[in-house]
């Protein structure tokens, strides 16, 4: 009955690669030869590049960092200039360059663009660090309420509306009840009273939802502008003065030089996105609730099936996504700024999209991907200060650059929830 | 379990998919549903595991009637659902698939070991091969049908519904499946088969039960004759063998050499083909679905560029030409999806008759398209075709699945061609529609045109090739007569080289084969 079938020299499937795929090399070497010019013989031999590591009310200050300009941006060429090399010679092999020395490259490509434009001056790392991460915050929490309505099989393009009304409801909240923490609490809630409307649409009225996110985000921008216009400016002393969140210092780990300071003397809502990394992480991969809301993203018909009400996950979903999109708004007024001011959310809603698809849909990779948005826009403004020999206009170019970059080289084919963007209707 | 459906009717709008249907199914009975396509076969499973509600009628296990309000009520009353279109989730490991929705937890923690434990326990009871941790979509379609018993069987199901399970299986495979079947319904699962395919019914239902235009017609013995089966299943007598004279090739017309095409992913998909076809002879590419051929045809008409080799029709090179120039060289294709690539459904009857000829000079006028002769045209080929329809101007996508390919072929034959090549020409077509086409497919070699069949099934293979490519895995296995065996065919389908799968078949002859040969 039983009949030998496979495993015939027939019936081997191959792959074949008649050309091996020299993007990412080329890429590399591209850049690595700009480096070596540019920043490396480009300097004038000699000058030195201060970073300081320490912020100047630490209690432990750190010497700053006084390099040579042109022996370190010789030295980081050339580490660029091995890592490209390597990365033909795996190609030719067809084999992949491994991740971490992608990551390796861009350290020391961006830090040797560092020590080049700070020549002859100097800037502080630490503060670098610290603006990098301070301005990933949002960007990080809309990247997470993407996640959680993508991975769940619906399309949220109104995370930029729902940082804004988070961002409105915690600086009114907090102004009124003059308590921060019930601010706090308001950004959810307003982020969540617009994903309302964002289920509504999509999953119960299946409408197209690309344009119900975008319709929103009009929505978004109009209500609080109008507000703003209309209600907090005649009354910013009641209505538009909310107190700030006070940073909290970590015993023990907020002592660790360099980084100590940076990561662990923040405000509650960094706090709160380390732990939503690490909960959403753990939720979506190892609970029966992932493995449910998954399934529901990728092939809801198949959830069906098993008895999974796909529509009612979705509801759940899109409302807790926009939850958190809504919380990362807070961040906005109550944890940076202080004051409302119309449109502040400025498109990171957007970049929050565009760090989810870089970030591959998983929480990590979300949280990697906002931070290096945070760390291109907070090196922008520190050179901008320094005043660079790049012209400004150039460097507020390159965090969109670096989108560009990263998603095209260094990602690859991404490939996000099957089902994402797709209604379900039964029958 | 005893399961009954009792006066069950389901209604979509004016359509009645379900007409009083009344079933029983005994326990630890393999229950064959056998209708063409569309007879509501589908629809009345999809009741019975609650992904519909009934209009009218009842379901009742033991003799108690119950209501299902989704699948979930199915899945708890013992009732489990191998869809034609599986229902697993691409990126998930099997272990995965088979607990979802019903997972076991430590704390707040999937217990995916114990998934893992249960799938190898499944998995060794029935003989199957199946590792809990492979993901779904690097698993061939018979391994993951398996996949799909598992999680009905994970489930406790003690009635087990196969919807068209053979469709994308080999004949061995589908042996294999008969096997699975017999073991199943022997430790007292009942067994409901859902198909439009003979020979499978006789080999294996205890009962069958057809069904046609939505109403149970009537119940058969599986000893009941082929033909006696497909007049119940069409309404009238059917013949099911298509005499055509013997093939009378004329000049070889058209070689392809060394074809070498890729998908986006830089997978082979077809791998170094050659072959020759002559005036008057059909050529049949049978194979799997997925092993290529879809592409082959592509790759004849020009959608696909590939990346080495050539096809020569009449001394003029194809490759690097555009579709256009390739139609005008005279290339009649009738591509695999009908309803999504060989026609326009909001369009009409008409106008779907005339889609690639609106440069022809037939249906030009000096300043646009001459609607009158569009007119004349469609009266002509709905006579000629026998196309049901409530005229030329309703869209074609209302049309039944056999009408709107005969709408398709006509189209494609409506003008004098170098080369046909059609794939899966009668995919989802009755019967009655698939006897028709055939005969006018012969009825176009036997003008001269050399003509290429593409088809998964191994019927129409048998029934139309003069000559047969076997392809697997992108290769040509092997080419072989028009009246090589079924089960040789099986095996090169598999993969199995020509003389391998001759002496292979002769030792173990399929359940098929015997049936035909025996004395039933």
């Amino acid at each position: 009955m039983s009949t030998v079938i496979d495993d015939r020299p027939v019936a081997e499937a191959h792959v074949v690669s008649p050309r091996p795929v020299l993007r990412v090399p080329i890429t590399l070497a591209v850049l690595s030869v700009i480096s070596l010019l540019a920043f490396g013989l480009g300097s004038e031999s000699g000058t030195t590049s201060t970073l300081a590591l320490s912020f100047r009310n630490d209690a432990v200050q750190l010497s700053p960092l006084v390099l040579n300009t042109k022996g370190t941006c010789l030295a980081l060429s050339v580490i660029c200039l091995a890592i490209a090399a390597y990365s033909f010679l795996a190609a030719f092999r067809f084999r992949k360059t491994p991740m971490w020395l992608n990551a390796l490259f861009g350290v020391a490509w961006v830090f040797a663009f560092l020590v080049w434009a700070v020549e002859g001056k100097s800037t502080s790392l630490v503060d670098l660090l610290q603006g990098s991460l301070l301005l990933a915050v949002p960007i990080a929490f809309g990247a997470f309420g993407g996640v959680f309505c993508e991975r769940a099989g619906v399309v949220n393009i109104a995370i930029e509306g729902q940082l804004l009304v988070g961002a409105f409801a915690a600086a009114v909240v907090a102004s009124v009840t003059d308590n921060v923490y019930a601010g706090l609490l308001a950004a959810p809630v307003a982020g969540c009273l617009l994903g309302l409307l964002l289920a509504l649409f999509t999953v119960k009225y299946a409408v197209n939802q690309i344009i119900v996110g975008v319709v929103l985000n009009v929505l978004a921008v109009g209500l609080t502008s109008f507000l703003f216009a209309a209600v907090l400016k005649p009354n910013a002393e009641t209505l538009n003065t909310p107190p700030l969140l006070e940073p909290i210092a970590i015993p023990v780990l907020s002592s660790i030089p360099v980084l100590g300071p940076v990561l662990f003397r923040q405000t509650i809502i960094v706090y709160a996105m380390y732990a939503a990394v690490v909960v959403l992480t753990i939720a979506l991969f190892r609970t029966r609730w992932g493995l449910r809301v998954r399934a529901v993203g990728e092939h809801p018909e198949a959830a069906d099936t098993v008895g999974i009400q796909v529509n009612r996950t979705r509801w759940r979903n899109v409302l807790w996504g926009s939850s958190t999109a809504g919380f990362g708004g807070a961040f906005f007024t109550i944890g940076y700024v202080g004051a409302f001011g119309p449109e502040m959310s400025g498109g990171k809603g957007y970049i929050a999209l565009a760090a989810m698809i870089l970030g591959r849909w998983t929480p990590i990779g979300s949280l990697g991907a906002a931070l290096l948005f945070g760390f291109a826009t907070k090196l922008v403004s520190a050179l901008s200060v320094l005043g660079t020999p790049v012209p400004s206009q150039f460097l507020q170019m390159l965090p969109y650059l670096l989108t560009i970059f990263a998603v095209a080289g260094f990602v690859g084919r991404v490939r996000g929830p099957a089902a994402a963007g797709v209604p379900y209707v039964k029958g | 379990m005893l399961l009954e459906l009792r006066g069950i009717t389901k209604r979509f709008g004016p359509l009645v998919a379900n007409d009083h249907i009344d079933l029983v199914i005994e326990p630890g009975q393999i229950h064959a549903l056998l209708g063409e396509n569309g007879a509501g076969k589908s629809t009345l499973m999809n009741v019975l595991f609650g992904l519909y509600e009934p209009d009218e009628g009842q379901i009742a296990v033991d003799g108690t009637p119950v209501t299902f309000r989704g699948p979930s009520d199915a899945l708890a009353a013992g009732i489990g659902m191998v869809h034609q279109h599986f229902m697993l989730v691409p990126v998930f490991t099997v272990a995965e698939s088979v607990m979802l929705g019903h997972e076991s937890t430590r704390g707040v923690m999937l217990d995916l070991d114990a998934a893992r434990a249960q799938v190898r326990e499944l998995s060794a009871r029935f003989g199957f091969d199946v590792d809990p941790d492979a993901r779904i979509e690097d698993l061939p379609v018979g391994v993951q049908q398996r996949v799909e018993i598992i999680k009905a069987m994970a489930r406790d199901a003690k009635v087990l519904i196969l919807d068209e399970p053979t469709a994308v299986l080999t004949p061995q495979e589908t042996d294999e499946l008969i096997e699975i079947m017999r073991q199943l319904a022997a430790a007292g699962t009942s067994i409901v088969f859902i198909t439009h395919k003979l020979r499978e019914v006789r080999a294996v239902a205890d009962v069958i039960t057809v069904i046609r235009r939505g109403a149970v017609v009537g119940s058969a013995a599986p000893t009941a004759d082929e033909s006696e089966l497909a007049a119940m299943m069409v309404g009238r007598a059917v013949l099911l063998d298509l005499d055509k004279a013997p093939a009378q090739p004329g000049a070889t017309v058209l070689s392809v050499r060394d074809l070498l095409v890729l998908d986006r992913a830089g997978t082979t998909v077809v791998d170094e083909v050659s072959f020759d076809l002559a005036r008057g002879e059909i050529l049949a590419i049978a194979g799997v679905q997925g092993n290529g051929q879809s592409e082959l045809a592509e790759t004849i008409l020009g959608l696909l560029p590939p990346v080495a080799g050539s096809i020569v029709l009449e001394g003029t090179e194809l490759v690097g030409k555009s579709v256009r120039e390739i139609l005008d060289h005279g290339v009649g294709f009738v591509p695999e999806d009908r309803s999504h690539d060989g026609l326009v459904g909001e369009f009409s009857v008409a106008e779907n008759l005339v889609l690639d000829l609106i440069f022809d000079p037939r249906f030009r006028k000096p300043f646009g398209v001459d609607i009158a002769a569009v007119q004349a045209n469609a009266q002509q080929r709905i006579g000629e075709y026998d196309i049901r329809t409530q005229g030329p101007g309703q869209p074609a996508g209302r049309l039944s699945g056999g009408n709107q390919q005969k709408v398709v072929v006509a189209r494609e034959l409506s003008r004098p061609l170098r080369l046909f090549v059609a794939s899966q020409p009668t995919r989802g077509v009755d019967v009655g529609s698939i006897e028709f086409l055939h005969r006018r497919i012969v009825q176009e070699r036997d003008t001269g045109t050399p003509v290429i069949i593409v088809s998964t099934e191994l019927d129409e293979v048998s029934a139309l090739a003069d000559r047969i490519a076997v392809m697997y895995r992108g290769k040509i296995v092997g080419m072989v007569p028009g009246d090589t065996p079924r089960d040789v065919l099986g095996l090169m389908m598999a993969g199995v080289p020509l003389d391998e799968a001759r002496r292979q078949a002769a030792e173990n002859p399929t359940t098929e084969t015997i049936l035909k040969e025996g004395d039933l």
